[in-house]
């Protein structure tokens, strides 16, 4: 039976490896332990072990689920050039994308679950089993977009993979519809997040048009750098060779995305604190604090600070083509979008409240062992689809089939 | 400028020892009731959603809440159903002349609806102003924390905030299960079986009118109200959104009585009745006094009058 | 305890038994009679003709000071322009008088005050000023204006406030027993 066979061999890869893969697997073993009994005190004591209160409903769970909305975008981005424009370097490698991608929708979707108050009535959203709010409540339709997604992004990669691990080249007629649906799907999953926030008129830091374009513009920013240092760790750890002129590449357009990104950011900007309305008070709670208040303030600089700095890393061909430059500028772009993507753009929108009450959200340590849980939950995915998905690449790994007995 | 603020200082760190009893005891939690013979969670569990189920349906599950309140609270509970009366549309009127900011009405509503006392829960905030200071459109300089030892205070005014009963809410456009909808006599009200507590509403509500059960909801056995409405004061749970429903439980009824917060009031600033009966106090006060709305420019349209009785 | 304390906090309490009314019911005389609970009177004060009914009146305006001591010392409603007989009726004290000499019982003294206090007068009519009880779409329940002001001080007394929420980071996770759960500071209060 090749079926079970072949399940044996992707066991057997996924769980035979050197010393230092061991580490990492025990390594983020433990930190899903950690995670996951954190959880368990949440769900046993309820949502009240979070720092989240009334006055700001939403917190470091979504803060993180904004974020991974965007990192699942680093599989269009080198899906659009690869594709649409045939550049070859970044073509090959599309594959990493991808699964990162799925990786990172896993975690989204792991975020909006344990940020759930009820997690036994998940049920209650599933279309036509439970009441899903369709199409008015835009919580229906991430829910839609992110599963979505995540089954597109899996049956673009897991057919590539099956198709290689047959030595059958595979076939361009199933996959280029797949990945040109790909793309507009990518882009809606960010939409959609942001207009989960943009849509509401009670929260006037969310409530502004530039709110999607920028949530683009940052994702743009830092999924492909994500995928930079991944690339970087997979030609170190394989035999897959990617070249620099791929990775190359995608800073150069990180560039781009990032400009938008600070402009985009100048516009709100200016708008908010030229015009000067009561509207401003959640941006001056970021940057400068309001009331006294300012437990994001030094955050919102770094942000500002690694933003710029990556921006022009990535701008000026030397550094951009220097990697150890790159290097830098990819860590700075993540920090500062996590930052600005993450906290900067959840709790503003509560703070200060509906009501002017001001109350700063930190939050506590089982939510940050939750999260972190979560994150290393989305690495040994992410790990694990690596490991049996390079040697495959490479050929080094194949499936038994009616030919290879013969 | 603000005193409506917190620090937060005050915060306990989650000692190692506490998180490994946690620990220990979650994992219990997460063994639900796969082995137990209660058949009670199972029904709970696949419980419908309250406009979808039968008239038997309904009775099975009003049984069953009836039984699981009364053994925890240990006395015996009545969970109404009732539907909305024919011609009627609640509005309710506050007058910010008589206001002294006693806070009466917020001990009253938890009271009569139930509301868990720790964690505290409070429908109604009273906010304070200074006079002559900015508010209602910049709600940033009211506090909700005053304590003096007598009010009114010099100076200052009040304004009671809680749900506004909108026309067009918004927290019932975003929730993403129909938990919570309008109901024909111009209630928000909540399934506390269906919520799945996501807070989307909480976020989506321009008045801060939501409420959510963040632990589980503790009330003194002494202290309970057992004499419910299913939409309104019944007992509540861990993890689910509440919040005001101008007292669905007494104001649903020929006679309905008032609301808790209007028979509290010490100053009789809070008004309530039917917009659709032009003899209704509600409707005199629109017509005869200077009325506004918290927030138009949002076009929620709130049931919720503000005015001026001088 | 000094009267007027006895006279106001049962009022402020809204305690005592209360006869409910059905709005309005129109008199011969067009004035519209309302039922309301019965006037809180200070203990042992009414019927007034008790004292008064072998008393010779004396309608010279001056501030009293052997009786009544308690309200000509509080006394401030006007107190420029008016003493007790422009209200008490002078020959039959168990009466109020209104400016055009009809006399009214204390049952019906919005009538009084609605002389001075028309706007007022009109909204408390129409149920928009002072406390209603009752149901909203029945039998509801009034109060006569000296159940929330005193007549001889009107001004609203300053309350102590109830406690105000806690604070978002009060809110911690506590698994108590019965007895230690916190009590509504409303207490009895209706």
């Amino acid at each position: 039976m090749y079926p079970i066979k072949n399940f044996f061999i992707v066991l057997k890869q996924v769980t035979v490896g050197s010393k230092f893969y061991y580490a990492w697997l025990a390594f983020l073993g433990l930190l899903i332990f950690i995670g996951a009994a954190s959880y368990g005190i949440q769900l046993q004591k309820g949502l009240i072990v979070s720092a989240m209160r009334d006055q700001v409903s939403w917190g470091f769970y979504i803060s993180n689920f904004t974020f991974l909305v965007g990192l699942a975008a680093a599989a269009v981005l080198l899906v659009v050039p690869a594709y649409i424009y045939n550049f070859k370097p970044i073509k090959e490698i599309v594959l990493f994308g991808e699964l990162l991608a799925v990786a990172a929708i896993t975690m989204c979707i792991m975020f909006v679950v344990i940020d759930m108050g009820r997690i036994d009535r998940l049920w209650h959203v599933i279309p036509f089993v439970g009441k899903m709010n369709f199409p008015a409540s835009l919580l229906a339709w991430d829910i839609i977009v992110l599963n979505g997604y995540l089954a597109i992004n899996l049956l673009i990669s897991f057919y590539a993979l099956y198709q290689m691990a047959h030595n059958r080249e595979y076939s361009l007629q199933i996959i280029k519809p797949l990945i040109i649906l790909s793309i507009p799907w990518a882009v809606s999953i960010h939409t959609v997040t942001a207009f989960l926030f943009n849509g509401l008129s009670a929260r006037p830091f969310w409530n502004a048009s530039i709110l999607a374009p920028r949530f683009l513009a940052s994702a743009f920013c830092s999924g492909p750098a994500v995928m930079m240092l991944i690339f970087q760790i997979i030609r170190k750890v394989s035999k897959i060779e990617i070249d620099n002129k791929a990775i190359f590449k995608i800073a150069e357009l990180v560039a781009y995305a990032m400009g938008i990104n600070l402009f985009l950011l100048a516009a709100e900007f200016f708008k908010e604190f030229y015009s000067g309305s009561i509207h401003l008070a959640p941006m001056k709670y970021l940057y400068f604090g309001l009331h006294g208040h300012n437990a994001l303030v030094p955050w919102m600089w770094t942000a500002m600070l690694f933003n710029i700095t990556a921006f022009f890393l990535f701008l000026r061909p030397r550094t951009r083509e220097n990697l150890l430059t790159l290097n830098i500028a990819c860590v700075l772009i993540i920090i500062g979008v996590y930052i600005e993507k993450g906290m900067g753009l959840s709790i503003p929108g509560f703070v200060p409240g509906t009501l002017g009450e001001i109350y700063e959200y930190v939050p506590t340590f089982v939510e940050k062992a939750v999260t972190v849980g979560v994150w290393a939950t989305g690495a040994l995915i992410y790990t694990l689809l690596l490991k049996f998905a390079i040697p495959i690449y490479t050929g080094e790994l194949r499936f038994y089939t009616r030919e290879t007995e013969m | 400028m603000s005193k409506n603020t917190c620090s937060r200082s005050k915060f306990k760190p989650l000692t190692r020892r506490n998180f490994l009893k946690g620990t220990a005891a979650s994992a219990a939690t997460l063994a639900i009731p796969v082995n137990t013979s209660d058949a009670s969670v199972w029904q709970a569990f696949f419980q419908k959603h309250f406009q979808e189920m039968s008239k038997a349906e309904m009775a099975e599950v009003i049984k069953r809440l009836e039984k699981n309140y009364g053994e925890k609270y240990k006395t015996s509970f009545n969970i109404k159903t009732s539907t909305a009366l024919p011609d009627t549309l609640f509005g309710y009127g506050l007058d910010l002349s008589r206001c002294i900011g006693c806070r009466r009405c917020v001990y009253a509503c938890v009271r009569e609806n139930n509301q868990s006392r720790d964690p505290q829960i409070h429908y109604i905030s009273v906010l304070e102003f200074e006079k002559g200071h900015k508010w209602v459109s910049d709600l940033e300089e009211a506090d909700k924390y005053y304590y003096p030892h007598e009010v009114p205070e010099d100076g200052h005014f009040y304004m009671p905030v809680q749900c506004q009963q909108c026309e067009n809410p918004p927290c019932v456009k975003v929730c993403p299960t129909r938990a919570t909808w309008k109901e024909p006599d111009g209630i928000v009200v909540v399934d506390y079986n269906w919520c799945i507590g996501c807070r989307y509403c909480m976020a989506a509500c321009p008045y801060g009118a939501r409420r959510f059960n963040w632990g589980e909801p503790q009330i003194a056995r002494e202290e309970i109200n057992p004499e419910t409405h299913y939409l309104g004061n019944r007992p509540r749970y861990k993890g689910v959104v509440e919040k005001c429903t101008f007292c669905i439980q007494r104001v649903r009824g020929n006679p309905g009585r008032y609301p808790a917060c209007v028979e509290i009031c010490p100053v009789g600033a809070r008004k309530f009745g039917n917009l659709l009966d032009p003899k209704s106090e509600i409707r005199y006060l629109i017509e005869n006094k200077r009325v506004f709305r918290l927030k138009e420019d949002l076009n929620t349209a709130p049931k919720f009058y503000y005015f001026f009785a001088t | 305890m000094r009267k007027v304390d006895k006279f106001l906090i049962p009022l402020c309490l809204g305690t005592g038994i209360f006869i409910l009314a059905a709005g309005s019911v129109a008199r011969g005389d067009d004035i519209p009679q309302y039922f309301v609970p019965p006037p809180p009177f200070s203990e042992g004060i009414f019927p007034c003709s008790d004292c008064h009914a072998d008393m010779e009146a004396n309608p010279e305006r001056r501030e009293l000071e052997d009786e009544h001591v308690e309200i000509s010392g509080m006394f401030n409603h006007a107190s420029e322009q008016r003493w007790c007989l422009d209200c008490h009726n002078e020959d039959d004290r168990d009466k109020l008088r209104l400016a055009n000499g009809d006399l009214v019982s204390f049952e019906e003294s919005y009538n009084l005050c609605g002389q001075c206090h028309g706007t007022i007068f009109r909204d408390w009519k129409a149920g928009i000023h002072g406390k209603r009880t009752g149901a909203w779409n029945g039998k509801k329940q009034y109060r006569l204006c000296v159940h929330c002001h005193n007549p001889h001080s009107p001004k609203f007394k300053p309350i102590k406030p109830l406690p105000p929420p806690d604070n978002p980071l009060e809110i911690q996770y506590k698994k108590l027993s019965d007895e230690d759960i916190p009590r509504n500071p409303l207490g009895n209060i209706q």
